[in-house]
Formats: structure tokens, sequence, C-alpha cells
């Protein structure tokens, strides 16, 4: 019978090969074997029971990308809590308020973090953490953790994997809220086994397949990257820190270890053609290159199928609620006169699908509408959030809906996506509520009205903020950056400030964000 | 340091990633990826740029915010690496 619960697919493929090599970290030179991994993972999940945390908790994770990170995961899942994993590259104040909204049970933070993440925390009494301290390179350092711990309090007894049903929620990822806040969107075991089992069928991994890790673990494309090699007994590469975002790094890094699937959002790989100088030799072990996240310009999608062209290349769409739920093989050769990007494509056969109007009534095929989709892959909800799930979801007689915000087209079970239905925009496959931007920036005293519009060009997305200053004057638009920066997440930072005397605006007095289009 | 190598990098920031900013404004010191005045796209323009002007080659493990950081960092790095304005 397949596997119920994620941490099942690391129990079985640790019976089947406990030798093989699960996870490797390239940076710090760190791999595990599946035995070790199951191994050390239930060492944390015995001192995770230790420190009092059991089934429906949430655990929070404010981790480097590292062989660490993926043993947290698992023991977290193994002690039948949910995984709440932070950017520990975002601003201390919006971890400690993620964890401070899903009230973690318990922390696993690097050393690095711990002191002002926990300071910012307002929860009283603060949850109990375990310190991850980056020793030498080459050594793992949540075993040495449990290690220290071991010898401070005592070996945790063993215990065994806490029993979850596939309604559990799995893990909570937090993405851009519209109100100023980031919301967690909570996932259950069933949600995420639903996607994994599809891509066994779609991708027929093999255990001698090499995959990539580009996504954060905050990210939900790392979803796959997480359970699919795990599930295969196939190795995992993970790509973290500086390297991801070093293509010349990750292209030696692909030619070295012969990676033969590799998952990200077009704009890395259109950074490993244009700034890691990536040849057909690089790439020649590649056997499948998974995208999602955003639109492929085709200009850069054909480029690299010019260049890796022994690679079948899939489109993966669905938005973190769901996960992926609909998919694209792109044929190749593409034509040198396409420019239309390429469908999100056909329905992953865990989900049904509706394409509805405004008012929530079926619209005819090739006539554009909401994509609203049910299934197995269908969020538990929006933590702590039950007027925004409520929202989220269509209810009529036919069932309850999630409406993705997606407006797409659908021709003969073949859905393109034609835009936004909100202020909601992706950005090298990030998604930002340009909401949330403003909100961030009505903190800085010297602004007194602003709005944030994105503007797509060849590129990809840009983000500008049109702004009126309290003193009439333009502000600095270094002090601008370095106050965006210090009030969200990097990839939320504005690409341009553009100073107004004042913004324009509706007849009902309202930001007129067409008329700002226009002044692009 | 080298004044004119780095009112080159200085020029070369202000107009590709702060168009109409008063140049006053950047310093030779203000840090420019923990701040994000460059994100990961920007700074490897930058390094294209810098490879590109003063023909050195940069190394993937040199991309590092000890080498990136500011225009003081920058150049002390060019000129580790023998470039010449």
């Amino acid at each position: 019978m397949a596997p119920q619960n994620l941490h099942d697919y690391l129990i079985a493929s640790a019976a089947r090969g406990p030798q093989q090599v699960a996870v490797v970290d390239p940076t710090r030179g760190t791999s595990l074997s599946f035995a070790a991994l199951e191994q050390l993972s239930a060492r944390l999940r015995a001192r995770l029971r230790a420190l009092g945390v059991g089934a429906g908790d949430r655990v929070g994770l404010c981790l480097e990308k590292s062989v660490d990170a993926v043993v947290a995961i698992f023991g977290i899942l193994r002690v039948g809590a949910a995984y709440v994993p932070v950017d520990p590259t975002a601003p201390p104040e919006r971890a400690a308020f993620i964890f401070g909204d899903c009230r973690v049970r318990a922390l696993i933070i690097e050393r690095a973090h711990a002191a002002a993440v926990t300071a910012a925390m307002t929860s009283s009494p603060a949850p109990p953490c375990l310190v991850i301290d980056r020793g030498n390179t080459g050594d793992v350092a949540i075993a040495a953790c449990l290690d220290r711990l071991d010898e401070e309090a005592g070996a945790a007894p063993a215990g065994r994997d806490e029993t979850v049903v596939a309604d559990a929620p799995a893990y909570i990822l937090y993405t851009s809220g519209s109100t100023g806040h980031p919301k967690g969107v909570v996932l259950s075991h069933a949600n995420a086994t639903s996607f994994v089992d599809w891509c066994s069928q779609a991708f027929a991994p093999r255990p001698e397949d090499r995959f990539s890790s580009h996504a954060p673990f905050h990210f939900d494309l790392s979803i796959l990257d997480l359970f699919l090699p795990i599930k295969h007994g196939a190795c995992l590469f993970l790509i973290g820190g500086a390297m991801s975002k070093n293509p010349a790094a990750m292209v030696d890094l692909l030619r070295e270890q012969g990676l033969t699937v590799w998952y990200s959002t077009p704009s890395v790989l259109t950074l490993l053609m244009e700034h890691g100088r990536l040849t057909a030799a690089d790439g020649a072990s590649l056997r499948l290159i998974l995208f999602a996240g955003e639109v492929f310009p085709v200009k850069h999608l054909r480029h690299l199928t010019q260049r890796l062209p022994q690679a079948r290349y899939v489109n993966l769409y669905g938005p973190t609620e769901t996960n992926v739920c609909t998919y694209y093989e792109i044929p190749l050769p593409i034509p040198e006169d396409r420019s239309q990007p390429y469908p999100i494509g056909h329905l992953c056969p865990q989900f049904e699908a509706r394409v509805v109007d405004a008012a929530g009534q079926d619209v005819t095929a090739g006539t554009e509408g909401e994509l609203v989709v049910r299934g197995a892959g269908v969020m538990l909800g929006y933590w702590n959030l039950p007027e925004r799930t409520r929202d989220a979801f269509l209810t009529d007689s036919r069932g309850r809906w999630y409406r993705t915000g997606d407006i797409v087209v659908e021709e003969g079970g073949v859905y393109r996506y034609v835009g936004r239905r909100d202020r909601m925009v992706k950005r090298r496959g990030y998604r930002i509520e340009l909401g949330e931007i403003e909100a961030a920036l009505y903190r800085h005293d010297g602004i007194h009205e602003v709005a944030t519009i994105a503007v797509s060009n060849e590129d990809g997305v840009e983000i500008r903020a049109f702004y009126a200053s309290t003193s009439g004057a333009p502000l600095s638009l270094v002090e601008l950056k370095q106050f965006s920066a210090r009030a969200l997440p990097l990839y939320m930072v504005p690409d341009r400030f553009v100073h107004r005397p004042a913004l324009p605006k509706t007849s009902t007095d309202k930001i007129d964000y067409e008329a700002l289009k226009e002044l692009c | 340091m080298n004044t004119s190598m780095a009112a080159t990098v200085h020029d070369f920031i202000l107009s590709e990633f702060l168009p109409g900013e008063d140049p006053a404004t950047l310093g030779f010191d203000t840090e420019l990826i923990s701040s994000g005045i460059l994100d990961s796209l920007a700074t490897l323009k930058l390094v294209a740029f810098l490879e590109d002007r003063f023909g050195v080659a940069i190394a993937p493990h040199e991309l590092t915010p000890e080498n990136l950081d500011s225009i003081t960092t920058i150049v002390a790095f060019l000129q580790g690496k023998g470039a010449r304005d």
C-alpha cells in the first residue's frame, strides 16, 4: 500500500537501500545516507518529544539549506507535528511574527539567528529552542546538537513514529499577505503525497537519478525536491545560500555531479544560461527540466532547449494552496517564430477544475474566467484566518472549490494562463502581494502616500513604488532601499522608487492604479 | 584606494541601479548587498560589468559580500586581482 504520510517514504527507502546517498550539501561538504537520515531524524523525534512536542503541534525552522534542515523536517514529521520553515535571511521580525502566529511548540534555529529572532518574539514563555552551531566544514551540525543535548539532559527515550492521519497538517508555508502580514497556508500529508505520487507517475524517477534542490524550504517548489527523490531512493543535491544566487557555481555543480533532474523557477534557468555560461556539455546529464512559479519567456526557453535538446521540459503550475495542479510538456523543437508563452496545460488527475465568471457560474470553453479547483491537493486552509479561508473557496451545489485567483482560458482540456484577478504578482518565482510592500513603506516617516505596481518586460517583472513624501521633496533612493530591506524580505524590495508631488486619484479619492500604469 | 576605479564603479551603480539618485548619498562604504541596494540579479550585472571593464575574471567562489558589499571592498578586491583602471 502506498504510504499515507510523508515520512514513510524515507522509512521505506532506508529499508530498501540504507547505504545509498540520500542528500548532499555541496556547500558544506556534508552528506547523509538513507540510513543516517533515518537514524538522525529518529533521534530528533525523540528529542522533540522530550521537549513536549507531539501530534498536532507546530515546530518552527529557521535554518540554512543544509542536511540538518532535511533531518529536522523528517524529525518534526515523525513526531506528528507540522514544520513551519522561514527564510533565515528575512528580517527577524518576520520570522518572529510567523512563529508567534502559529504558536510553535519548539524552534530549531541557527546560532547566528537565535538571539535576534527570539528577542523579536512577543509570546511568553518563549518556546524551547534547539540551537544549531555551525562547526567545521564536513560536520553534520544537528548530530553535534543532539549529542550535546544527550549529554546535558540524558538520552531521550527512542520511541516510535507518531501515527498521523492523512489529513493531519504536515507543514505551513507563509506567503505574502495583502494586509501587511504573511499568511500561513496549512497543507496536510495527504495534500503532499497526492502530489508526490502523481510526480512518480509523470516523471518515473529512478534510484540513480540526481535531483537538484534549488528552491528554499519555505517555498513550495521544495516539496517535490524533498520528497520525490527520497521516495525513490534517489540522491538530492542541496543548492542554498550563496550558491543559489551564483549561476557559475550552479553550472559547475550540474556538470561535476551529473545532475539528471532540475527543478526551479524560469528565472534561475535563464541565469544559468546568461550568467553561468551553461553549455551543452555542462548539462549533458539532465534528462528532465521542470519549471514553475512564473511565466517562462519563450525566447529564453527556446534558447535553453536548443542548448540542452536531450531533456524533457515540463511547465508546472499551481499556487501554494494546491501545489502543482496543471502541467504541460513542451513539444520540441520550439518554432523560431513562436513568442506566445506555453499554456499551463492539463489538469493533474488528483484535481477537478472549473472556469467560472465573477458570479461563480461556469463560462463556456474558450472564454476567460477564474480557475477554481478541488481535490486531494487543496490546502486545509489559512492558519487561524477563518474568514480568509472561507473567502478563498467558492462553495455551491457542486461542492467546495479553491479559487486560484488566476484568470485562464480552457480549450480542449488545455488551460492557458491570462493574468491575475487581484494584486498578487509573481516575481522570479516569489509570490508578492503589492499591498504588503505598501503597508511596509507606509511605516516610513518620510512617506505620505505610496502605491506599488508591477511592470512586465522581457526580463520578467519589475516592481515600482510611486510615492509622495511628507516634505514634498524626493527621498534618497539609497535610504529607501535600506529601509525596505529592513522591513521586507529582499525579494520584495521595489526595483524602482518614483517620487510624485501627489499620487493620482480616482473620483472616489482612491489611488488610481490605472493612471500610474500609464506613467510607466 | 584607487579613486578613479572607485568613481567608475560608483557611476555604474548609480546609473544602472539608482537612476536619478543624488550621487552624494552613495558613499564608498555604503553597504550594497546587505542593504538591499543590489539584489542577486543586480550583483551579477555588476560582476559582468567589472569583468568587462577591468579585464578580470571573477570566479564563482569570489562572489561574496566580503568582496562586493561596498565600493571600497570592490576596489580592493579588483586590485587584489591585478586590475588596472
